[in-house]
């Protein structure tokens, strides 16, 4: 066991758990925050997504040993009132299902268009490739991607 | 005008009471299946009794909202908001002042509820329809008694009652309480479906927001004070057994709090209690990936008591089951054999498909708190019914002891309709006596079993001098059932014809899969009429309308499950969207049509060729459903289903070594990802005023004919077994 102190969704916490325990776990069982899903555990599914940083990693892969001062964001800290543009226009197309995919999704297409504004679709794929939806809404995903770049550069 | 009874040999469908903190609330039972001209009503035949028991609830408040109280699990179908638009569609309330609630727990609201085949909206459609028109007809009474006048002297529209020949008005808010008063009609008026406001429209998902925000709405998400978490090592073949396990090392990990050996055997087991194995190592503890590193550390004793299966084995199994195997069903219309003999032209394929795995994205999970006397179960069901049923035998308590309450469910496709995870949570609580919630990892949940058999199937076509069809037979053989449905087309629309269902024996579990037997047989039948269709030198749109237009004017034998002007309808209206025989530069094209689950699809696959790869550029769906309640969640729904079907037709299987699958996790077992699915789908409705039928699984099944058709047009190979791009390995 290890104490660390982590910066999460703009707050400071302290965690005492054992080093190895991936974010996804100390997310989802030590802090509570459980918008973050369990999918493969082994970075294939991308249900885990968070952003270290600006980028978006799949926590289930990332020991809180390697977090450090990084500043950490799930789908709870995206925004303050759910009114980040990425998860307005997923309301606007409508894009879940079943819905368990969707923050993982959510955080991928938010960490591409803060690094690239208006993605191609190439763009969207590559970086979209990681996350799985077992229901099959990636054409609204994508649907949904152009159009919070629309919005963002409105 | 359509009339519908509220209740039935003076027993009412409704209860209405007063509303906590003001206003109406009017119980009523989501699956009462009484239609209008009910054959049971009208023969004065018991109706279910499940038909009685109240389990929706419509509130409304003296504000005049409306909260709608959904019990029905919501597995991504959008049922959650589909079925209380239907409510408030006969109610008259705009939808602006609808709220749609979860039911909350422990009221008993969750009973005989079921997703499964596309049958919510099916069964509910007059229950909600009918109570939405009782809570109507009860306001605008009490409104009309209010004002001195008859009920005729007032109308409801928008959430508010007009008195016709005057200017008094009065919302639904204000006049709720004394609509409890009144009392239940015994009849009332359902709308004119043309009248329709809301249905047909296209509304958000109710759920949507508290998706994107991440709030806590699955089963695995639940938690409750002083909970513990567990988790499962089930054996790694089909044909193994537990015996022991390094039980104290186990024990005394750190965060580790128990371990020992669950059995979940139960008396007489029904279809959904369906699981791999029986006999599991539970381990409980505090945090998930503690629990993960002890199953890291298992030392498990297995024996062998049945025979460990190879993937060659199942192959060699289907090909001389499809010669001399157990016949489960047929059907044979005049004399296939002589008209094969006598046909000018005969063709013959076989298709194949391997067994392959939900994958659900949120694995198996469930809640449970066992105390001495009662049992709790929260968590991702679709049969919550049959869960209580099992705990019950499991735990050897009185069913009226045992609560199931259902979340949202993160995917389904069948999965959950088998309710062997809740049991095990139930006997991992009964064991420590306290709360529990039990998590599979990705690999307990792939290598479970319960999966979409594998199916091997040959067809047969002969056509005479003209290329007019005589002949058609079709064998289909599975592990462990076939999946030819021998009175569906084109069983109908060829004199001679031969459907044969034949079953293979396994030691590995199999179950719903998304259009079970659909899912494969729709893709094999498709493509082979592609083919038979080039060898006629016909079109294959006009091929398969000729066959129509038989079963229409003159169709052969009686038990045809399927109704060919539809069917036929399906395919003009895709047809004619795409602009289906004008040529366009670069684009290949495959067509498929196929029935199931009361709905009609037909779908026309668009594909281009990009650095010698081709690519799906568009998919042009038709879809004859009745009545579209949410224009834009079916379309959702037919997306996802093409999308399903292009996915496990083309990168999905399971294969088997030593009875154990060769693929755990999805770093080898392939789903469709962002980069692989169609640039475009558009979907079109038929237009028609016929009760809604399910849109769960009807897309699914043609995406793989159509795919395969197309994909013919632009490689000039054809497709034979699934998946697609990996044929060459799996028929060796
Ligand atoms: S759970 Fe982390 S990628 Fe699947
Ligand atoms: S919406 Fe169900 S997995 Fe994506």
């Amino acid at each position: 066991m290890a104490n660390y102190t982590l910066n999460i969704n703009g707050k400071k916490q302290q965690i005492d758990v054992d080093p190895t325990t991936p974010m996804l776990w100390v997310l989802r069982d030590h802090i509570k925050l459980v918008g973050t899903k369990f999918g493969c555990g082994i970075a294939q599914c991308g249900a885990c997504t968070i952003h270290l940083g600006d980028n978006a990693v799949r926590s289930c892969q990332l020991p809180i040993s390697a977090v450090g001062d990084q500043k950490i964001t799930t789908i709870e800290g995206l925004s303050e009132n759910g009114d980040h543009p990425v998860q307005q226009a997923w309301l606007e197309i409508d894009v879940p299902q079943c819905g368990y995919c969707q923050a993982g999704q959510i955080m991928s297409a938010s960490a591409l268009l803060k690094r690239t504004p208006n993605p191609t679709d190439e763009e969207i794929e590559t970086a979209m490739n990681g996350n799985i939806c077992r229901c099959g809404t990636y054409t609204r995903i994508k649907k949904a991607i152009k159009t919070a770049a629309n919005s963002e550069n409105a | 005008m359509t009339q519908i009874k509220t209740q039935y040999n003076r027993r009412s469908f409704i209860k209405v009471s007063a509303a906590a903190g003001g206003g109406m609330l009017i119980g009523f039972s989501w699956l009462n299946g009484c239609k209008p001209n009910s054959k049971e009503i009208a023969a004065g035949l018991p109706v279910p009794k499940e038909w009685f028991d109240i389990n929706g609830y419509i509130k409304i408040g003296d504000t005049g909202l409306v909260t709608i109280f959904s019990p029905n699990p919501e597995i991504g179908q959008n049922v959650r908001t589909s079925m209380p638009m239907i409510v408030a569609e006969e109610l008259e309330v705009p939808w602006e002042n609808v709220v749609v609630e979860q039911a909350p727990l422990n009221t008993g609201f969750y009973q005989n509820q079921f997703a499964g085949g596309s049958l919510s909206i099916r069964l509910s459609w007059n229950a909600l329809r009918m109570a939405g028109a009782t809570g109507k007809r009860m306001l605008m009474e009490a409104a009309a008694k209010e004002w001195g006048l008859q009920v005729d002297e007032v109308t409801a529209s928008e959430g508010v009652i007009k008195e016709n020949n005057g200017t008094r008005s009065v919302g639904y808010g204000e006049i709720a309480a004394k609509a409890v008063g009144i009392e239940i009609p015994e009849e009332v008026t359902l709308k004119n479906v043309n009248d329709f406001k809301l249905i047909g429209t296209d509304v958000k998902n109710v759920d949507g927001k508290k998706i994107v925000t991440g709030q806590p709405l699955f089963g695995l998400d639940f938690q409750r004070e002083g909970m513990k978490l567990a988790m499962i090592q089930h054996p790694p073949a089909f044909g193994m057994q537990l015996v022991d396990f390094n039980e104290d090392e186990i024990k005394n990990m750190p965060g580790i709090s128990d371990a020992f050996i669950i059995d979940t055997t139960i008396a007489e087991p029904g279809m959904f209690d369906e699981v791999g194995f029986k006999k599991l190592v539970a381990i409980v503890g505090d945090s998930t990936w503690q629990l993960m590193q002890a199953k890291k550390a298992l030392k498990v004793n297995w024996e062998t008591t049945s025979e460990l299966e190879n993937s060659e084995l199942h192959i060699q199994r289907l090909e001389e089951a499809l010669v001399s195997g157990e016949v489960e069903e047929t059907r044979t219309d005049g004399d296939p054999e002589a008209a094969f003999k006598k046909a000018a032209k005969v063709i013959e394929r076989t298709y194949s498909a391997p067994f392959i795995a939900h994958n659900t994205l949120e694995p198996m999970n469930f809640f449970a708190n066992v105390t001495d006397t009662a049992a709790e179960l929260i968590g991702p069901t679709q049969t919550p019914e049959a869960l209580e049923g099992s705990v019950a035998k499991l735990l050897n308590l009185p069913l009226e002891n045992i609560t199931v309450n259902m979340t949202r469910i993160g995917g389904g496709f069948g999965r959950r309709l088998y309710v062997h995870f809740g049991l095990e949570a139930a006997a991992i609580s009964k064991k420590i006596g306290g709360p529990v919630k039990l998590i599979y990892s990705r690999e307990d949940d792939m290598t479970q079993g319960t999966y979409r058999p594998t199916y091997r199937s040959v067809y047969k076509a002969g056509l005479d001098e003209n290329n007019t069809l005589i002949a058609f037979s079709v064998k289909g053989a599975g592990l462990t059932e076939g999946p030819v449905f021998v009175n569906r087309f084109p069983a109908g629309t060829v004199d001679n014809y031969l459907a044969q269902r034949i079953k293979v024996a396994t030691n590995i579990t199999t179950g719903a899969w998304r259009a079970p037997r659909s899912n494969f047989t729709a893709g094999a039948e498709q493509a082979f009429l592609d083919e038979v269709a080039e060898l006629a030198g016909k079109d294959p749109i006009d091929f398969r309308l000729e066959l129509f237009e038989r079963a229409i004017k003159n169709p052969v034998g009686e038990k045809n499950e399927y109704e060919a002007e539809r069917y036929a309808g399906v395919l003009k209206l895709v047809k004619e969207k795409a602009n289906w025989g004008e040529a366009k530069q670069g684009v290949h094209r495959g067509v498929a049509a196929y029935f199931c689950h009361s709905t009609y699809v037909a779908e026309i696959f668009d594909i281009v060729m990009k650095n010698d790869k081709p690519v799906i550029a568009k998919v042009w769906c038709a879809a004859d459903c009745g009545i579209v309640v949410n224009k834009d969640g079916a379309k959702n729904m037919l997306e996802g289903g093409i999308i399903d079907g292009i996915g496990h037709g083309t990168y999905s299987q399971l294969t088997f070594e030593n009875g154990a699958p060769k693929q755990m996790n999805f770093d080898t077992y392939q789903l469709i990802r962002n980069s692989q699915v169609p640039k475009e789908i558009e979907v079109f409705f038929v237009d028609n005023d016929i009760d809604p039928t399910g849109l769960g699984e009807p897309g699914l099944p043609p995406a793989i004919g159509a795919l395969a058709n197309a994909l013919y047009k632009a490689t000039g190979q054809r497709h034979y077994h699934q998946p697609f791009n990996l044929e060459k390995q799996i028929i060796g």
